[in-house]
């Protein structure tokens, strides 16, 4: 747009309502914070329950979190981290005016996001072969993991510590779904707002004046990193120190 | 524009770090640390490392005080959250009544 | 310098909010958070008088002890709905979904929200929630009380649990949507020289609000979702036959719950904040006290839950704590009553409808603060608990306190939103009928309860029936109160006086633009040199002369 124009009705992606571009880029920031903020109480009442029920039941959880895949757990914790730094690329190149940078950096965030879902649906898949879906979610397959014996080393058996019981670790398995699919949702919809960025950003959207859908879209995804960053130790590594398999 | 721009190696740096802490966390998880330390380690790692999203990734380190009192009041009213929940929970045993 | 002379209103143009585009779509895909607040304003009414269906049927049960009017099965879905509806589809979106989002925008001197999509959005998300529940209503309903106690609701009731909690997860949405625009508003969107402390105090309490509903709503979601997964997978998480904690539900329900409250009655403070100070010419006395009493009221409110969780198996040590903070809880609110009683003293009170909204308030609410006290007392909340008592405590600040700032505020501002007058003799005649039903309803249950009339039961003993028989005539009394200005305010759209920029003669920003406002609000982005309420002194001002030539001061 020329300079004339530019001049009478501001840049051509100024929202009527705001005075200024720093104006709008300011409220897209602090809206985007806002909202995290929200995510934030969300997901609490879950690490509220997850806190209780484990300190209610140790021995269980530690058994169930051992039997979790703790090199997929740890793999998808290196994906998602790496993810966000490409993300943070992107953001880096749209600061500095570099478009091809940019939407690769985006493309890379993507299909790493799309690989954590990947290495994710391969270990629900596993949880259903193992009946260890909770209560009758899946009907006509309750839940009913085989329990290993003494001495048994079957790693597709639950090994129960002392103390455990398998109703204990069906709340584990509840808590489990209940958090990292709520993840996995929120990874679901970072992957749609992401594919829309790439959109725009193939469109030439966006550029050093204008680019607050990318950082904001970056904050988000950030935060879904961040709530992994807790996930992982939190579920996978319970009780490792305690494993004798 | 008042916008910060955050330099790459800032980035790798983090990125880095990252990674390290994943690992970290990973090789302290099967050592046997006395009482309840294998939580409070591996809790110190995932605070350092979401620390450092926030403050790097997520530019918080060059962020307006107004943002800095948003993400400190989450932070506080999970707090509130836990604590008050766990006032209940941890004295329960503390009194008996008889019954 | 007198204020209200020296600011030059433009000449009123004829186009305005509401005549700048015809067409259902201009309304239903309208950016413009006055056409927005009217969108709410319908559907707010629309689900009050749903409340107030059920509500009628409770009062018509409990006209005689014997349970003869409905079964007791079919009663727990009335006063469920009743709970639900009133409380997720009226209460707390009313004050903030309607004047917060015409008013706010207009007294920050913005031409907008900052998120206008995101406002529509959030009234789509609340008719979407809206239709969910009235499908739960309708398809066999809900009998488990609003508070969805655990585990009859995960566990034994055989009614539509998972689709009134989905329809209350939805609307939940709506509310978070709301507040996160009014934060970032508030933030950044003030006009040059409005000053956080010339912010009027409707703007503090909306601030307020919007800090609950951020922090607060999200909780209460993950709750019901929990609660709905857990209806439909069996595991046991809020069961106690399974190893699960019913108590962990209710530790997660009311820290939401609870605040939810003040994001009820927070903005109807605002609202009295201005009625107090603009019908008594004067401004709010201790100003900053008010408006950090609404922040102290929004954070003290996330630190008192576990009172509704006395009579659980909570320890008795968190109950002492959560006692003493619901004791300070009611400081900031006793602060507030106590500022508005002094702005009285020594004013120019003008009695006119809204005025009297306001005076209702301030009496209401300190009985139903008070009572509440009673119930933040450990022991005497043992007997008081699930009693009529509780019932009437929390109508005295629901109906007393919130739907009077609401009905008061509706008033006030109506000739700013609708660009015409209601008629003032049957708004003060209203006003009074329903100020005297409401007492006639809810007095005699704080007796009923004190005596021990349990709650929630459609059957009860003989000695309580004259409380009862009371209290049903002062629910037709109050009912036939609030029917009047649902008929003369769609009355005045059409017959009603046409109304000018200023009509109560108020140094407001909102005041300072024709009535209905432009779609932009300002014809010029004011800049805002005078403080909140500069009411000039009353010897100073011919304006007070002029006016209201036939009003002395009284």
């Amino acid at each position: 747009m020329d300079a004339t124009t530019e001049q009478l009705h501001g840049h051509r992606s100024l929202q009527h309502h705001f005075e200024n571009m720093e104006q709008q880029r300011e409220a897209g920031t602090l809206g985007m914070w806002v909202f995290l903020v929200t995510e934030i109480m969300f997901f609490g009442g879950m690490f509220l329950a997850y806190t209780l029920y484990r300190s209610a039941y140790p021995q269980a959880f530690a058994s169930a979190s051992n039997h979790l895949d703790i090199t997929l757990g740890a793999l998808n914790t290196g994906v998602l981290i790496f993810s966000s730094f490409t993300m943070a690329m992107a953001v880096y190149f749209t600061q500095t005016g570099k478009p091809r940078p940019q939407v690769i950096c985006l493309v890379l965030t993507l299909l790493l996001g799309l690989t954590f879902l990947g290495i994710k649906a391969v270990e629900y898949h596993d949880k259903y072969n193992d009946h260890l879906i909770p209560g009758r979610l899946i009907p006509g397959r309750p839940f009913g993991p085989e329990v290993a014996q003494e001495g048994d080393h079957d790693p597709h058996k639950l090994h129960l510590l002392p103390g455990a019981t398998v109703r204990q670790v069906e709340l584990f398995y509840w808590i489990y779904f209940a958090m990292t699919g709520m993840h996995a949702l929120h990874m679901i919809i970072g992957a749609g707002l992401l594919t829309f960025l790439l959109i725009f950003s193939l469109k030439g959207r966006f550029d050093p004046e204008y680019h607050s859908p990318v950082e904001v879209i970056g904050l988000y995804w950030h935060f879904v990193d961040i709530i992994w960053i807790f996930l992982f130790p939190l579920l996978y590594l319970l009780g490792r120190h305690l494993e004798h398999v | 524009m008042s916008e910060h721009i955050v330099s790459v190696r800032v980035y790798v740096t983090i990125f880095l770090l990252l990674l390290l802490g994943t690992g970290l966390t990973v090789a302290a998880a099967f050592v046997e640390f006395p009482g309840k330390l294998n939580t409070v380690v591996a809790l110190t790692i995932a605070v350092t490392k979401a620390t450092f999203v926030v403050l790097y990734f997520m530019h918080l380190r060059y962020s307006s005080r107004l943002v800095w009192v948003i993400v400190a009041s989450a932070l506080f009213w999970m707090a509130i959250l836990f604590a008050l929940t766990f006032s209940d929970y941890l004295t329960r045993g503390w009194i008996s009544v008889g019954y | 310098m007198k204020p209200i002379e020296s600011f030059e209103i433009p000449e009123p143009s004829k186009v305005n909010y509401i005549n700048a585009q015809y067409g259902l779509k201009s309304w239903l895909l309208t950016k413009d958070h006055k056409r927005i607040a009217l969108l709410y304003l319908g559907s707010i009414t629309f689900f009050f008088f749903i409340g107030g269906l059920y509500a009628m049927m409770i009062r018509l049960e409990l006209l005689t002890p014997p349970g003869d009017f409905m079964q007791s099965a079919t009663y727990n879905k009335v006063f469920t709905q009743h709970g639900i509806i009133m409380i997720f589809f009226f209460l707390i979106p009313s004050i903030p979904a309607t004047l917060g989002n015409f008013l706010i925008p207009m007294m920050i001197g913005a031409k907008d929200l900052a998120f206008p999509r995101i406002n529509l959005l959030s009234w789509y998300i609340y008719m979407l929630g809206g239709v969910i529940t009235i499908y739960a209503l309708l398809a066999g309903g809900v009998d488990t009380g609003w508070t969805f106690y655990t585990p009859f609701s995960t566990t034994f009731s055989n009614t539509y649990v998972v689709a009134a909690g989905l329809g209350i997860f939805v609307n939940g949405f709506s509310s978070i949507l709301t507040g996160l625009n009014f934060i970032v508003t508030v933030h950044t969107m003030r006009a040059p020289g409005m000053t956080w402390f010339r912010l009027p105090l409707f703007v503090w309490s909306l601030y307020a609000t919007s800090l609950v509903m951020i922090l607060g709503t999200p909780v209460i979601a993950i709750t019901i979702l929990l609660l709905a997964f857990e209806r439909l997978a069996h595991v046991g998480i809020f069961d106690p036959a399974l190893g699960g904690d019913p108590i962990l539900f209710q530790h997660l329900f009311w820290f939401y719950s609870h605040p939810a409250v003040y994001i009820m009655v927070l903005p109807s403070m605002g609202v009295i904040s201005e009625l107090i100070a603009n019908f008594s010419r004067k401004n709010i006395f201790g100003y900053s006290f008010v408006a950090f009493s609404s922040l102290a009221i929004a954070v003290f409110g996330f630190l008192v839950w576990g009172h509704h969780l006395f009579v659980t198996s909570q320890s008795v040590y968190a109950g002492m704590i959560f006692s003493f903070l619901s004791f300070a809880v009611a400081i900031p609110s006793a602060i507030k009553v106590f500022n508005w009683t002094a702005t009285l003293y020594k004013s120019s009170i003008s009695y006119d409808t809204p005025m009297l909204y306001a005076l209702g308030f301030i009496g209401l609410f300190t009985v139903g603060g008070m009572t509440g006290l009673f119930l933040a007392s450990l022991a005497v909340d043992v007997h008081l608990s699930d009693t009529y008592f509780v019932v009437a405590h929390f109508h005295y600040i629901m109906v007393g306190g919130a739907l009077m700032g609401y009905l008061g505020g509706l008033h006030y501002w109506w000739p700013k939103i609708s660009g015409r007058m209601y008629p003032e003799g049957w708004g003060r005649f209203s006003a009074l009928v329903i100020f005297v039903g409401f007492n006639l309803t809810f007095l005699p249950q704080f007796v009923a309860g004190y005596l021990g009339m349990p709650r929630r039961y459609h059957a009860y003993p003989p000695e309580f029936q004259v409380f009862n028989v009371l209290s049903t005539a002062g629910a037709s009394i109050l009912g036939f109160g609030m029917l009047i200005p649902a008929i003369y305010f769609v009355w005045s759209m059409r017959y009603g006086k046409h109304a000018e920029a200023n009509p109560w003669h108020l140094p407001g920003l909102e005041w300072r633009t024709q009535s209905p406002p432009p779609t932009e609000n300002f014809a010029v982005t004011p800049i805002v040199t005078w403080e909140a309420y500069e009411f000039a002194p009353a010897e100073e001002t011919e304006v007070v002369g002029k006016f209201r030539p036939e009003m002395e001061r009284i």
